[in-house]
């Protein structure tokens, strides 16, 4: 099994709405630390998916299609899209193409943060989590692959990804 | 009809029962030279071409050259390789008894030196180990591998196959996500591979230098943005040990050649 060894850190069913415990504890820290990047900040899932910016604002879709395609932030690595500029594209993952049609921004927002709430097994990394990993390296130890607000600028991009 | 096939598929898994689920069967196994074009395959095919050639005729000078306190060559012991370390690599890392643990063809290289010769052990990846374990891998090119058919071997497999299933780092991504489930698949354009170790030490175009298969799955790690075990730890051993075990039946092509 591809699985071996790997356990999700959370099980809670799709369904039901929860908080992040981490952002309670980033809560707790807060006027202790302002700015912190040790902590992720608090969302809330509703449904099968997260409607509220983790940021508070709406992202920046431009900015987020230089991320996306920043080797970095690794999406490219898998994904393919609409961008004729580069052929440094994977095919491990769906074509981005009509993401936004696939998808609301609350479950491309969920999907980026915790993609394995979707599928337990699946390959995309959860990119704004911080516990149940294994290994990680010194460089990265303690913070997300991806700041609350690259995400939103990300999902900002995505949702205009319109067949 | 679906009934024939279960009775089928059922009837294959029986056959093969050392495979476990998601592993790659013996007929279907790659070497990661059928994954590049062919002008990376005509380039390790040409020996007067092939860059990794250079270093195994360093490894050919090393080998019949004194060094130590002891003042005695590889050679003095082993005679001429051509014979002696025909299909010797192949069989590595293999147990070693006076440690009861599996060694490197790197470290077997360097115990060599430290109780026969009485030498400094060759720092890893150093010119003269990978020319070393070239020459000697060399001898091997053609020969199918059988490295861990030795059963005191079977716990250190077991632990390198946990290591490979074993999903890590920031990217949270094990080897087998890539290398049993995606292969074929390109990842930012490039293939990827079965993740055969058949080549090694190999010379590989990014690098522009040969380099040990440790060398690969430290880059591998820092891939998924995990921390990487350090030269020579029992984890690298053992995951070598388990890819060599995971190959078996393909041939060696030392010196391979690899984008």
């Amino acid at each position: 099994m591809p699985s071996a060894g790997f356990k999700p850190s959370r099980r809670t069913p799709l369904a039901r709405s929860s908080v992040h415990i981490a952002a309670l504890i980033a809560a707790s820290l807060a006027f202790a630390c302002a700015a912190s990047a040790d902590e992720l900040a608090s969302y809330k899932i509703v449904g099968d998916g997260i409607p509220e910016p983790l940021t508070g604002s709406p992202g920046d879709g431009v900015r987020g299609r230089a991320l996306v395609l920043a080797r970095t932030t690794t999406c490219i690595l898998c994904h393919s899209g609409p961008f004729p500029e580069t052929r440094f594209q994977g095919d491990l993952a769906p074509d981005l193409t009509g993401a936004g049609n696939r998808s609301t921004t609350s479950q491309l927002r969920l999907r980026l943060v915790d993609a394995s709430r979707f599928n337990p097994e699946t390959i995309m990394p959860s990119f704004y989590r911080m516990g149940g990993l294994v290994r990680v390296g010194r460089n990265f130890a303690g913070k997300p692959i991806l700041s609350a607000a690259e995400i939103e600028d990300i999902v900002a991009f995505l949702a205009t990804l319109r067949d | 009809m679906i009934f024939w096939r279960a009775i089928a598929a059922a009837t294959l898994f029986a056959t093969t029962p050392a495979l476990l689920a998601g592993e790659i069967p013996p007929d279907a196994r790659r070497s990661g030279y059928a994954f590049m074009g062919p002008d990376t395959q005509a380039m390790q095919d040409d020996d007067t071409i092939n860059p990794g050639m250079l270093f195994v005729l360093d490894g050919e000078a090393l080998w019949g050259r004194k060094s130590g306190s002891a003042n005695k060559a590889c050679a003095d012991c082993h005679g001429d390789a051509r014979s002696s370390m025909k299909g010797v690599a192949a069989r590595y890392p293999a147990f070693d008894k006076a440690s009861g643990r599996p060694v490197t063809l790197d470290q077997r290289i360097n115990l060599c030196r430290a109780n026969h010769q009485q030498a400094t052990p060759l720092p890893y990846e150093s010119r003269d180990l990978l020319a070393l374990s070239a020459f000697v891998a060399h001898q091997s090119r053609g020969v199918a591998i059988t490295a861990g058919d030795d059963p005191q071997l079977k716990p250190f497999i077991e632990q390198g196959r946990d290591l490979f299933m074993q999903r890590e780092g920031q990217l949270n991504l094990a080897c087998t996500n890539c290398h049993d489930d995606n292969f074929n698949k390109r990842l930012a354009g490039a293939p990827i591979t079965q993740g055969q170790p058949t080549g090694y030490p190999l010379y590989r175009l990014e690098w522009q230098t040969l380099g040990s298969l440790e060398r690969r799955l430290r880059s591998c790690m820092s891939g998924v943005r995990a921390q990487a075990y350090d030269y020579g730890s029992p984890e690298l051993v053992a995951l070598e040990l388990y890819l060599m075990s995971r190959a078996r039946g393909l041939p060696m092509e030392t010196p391979a050649v690899r984008p």
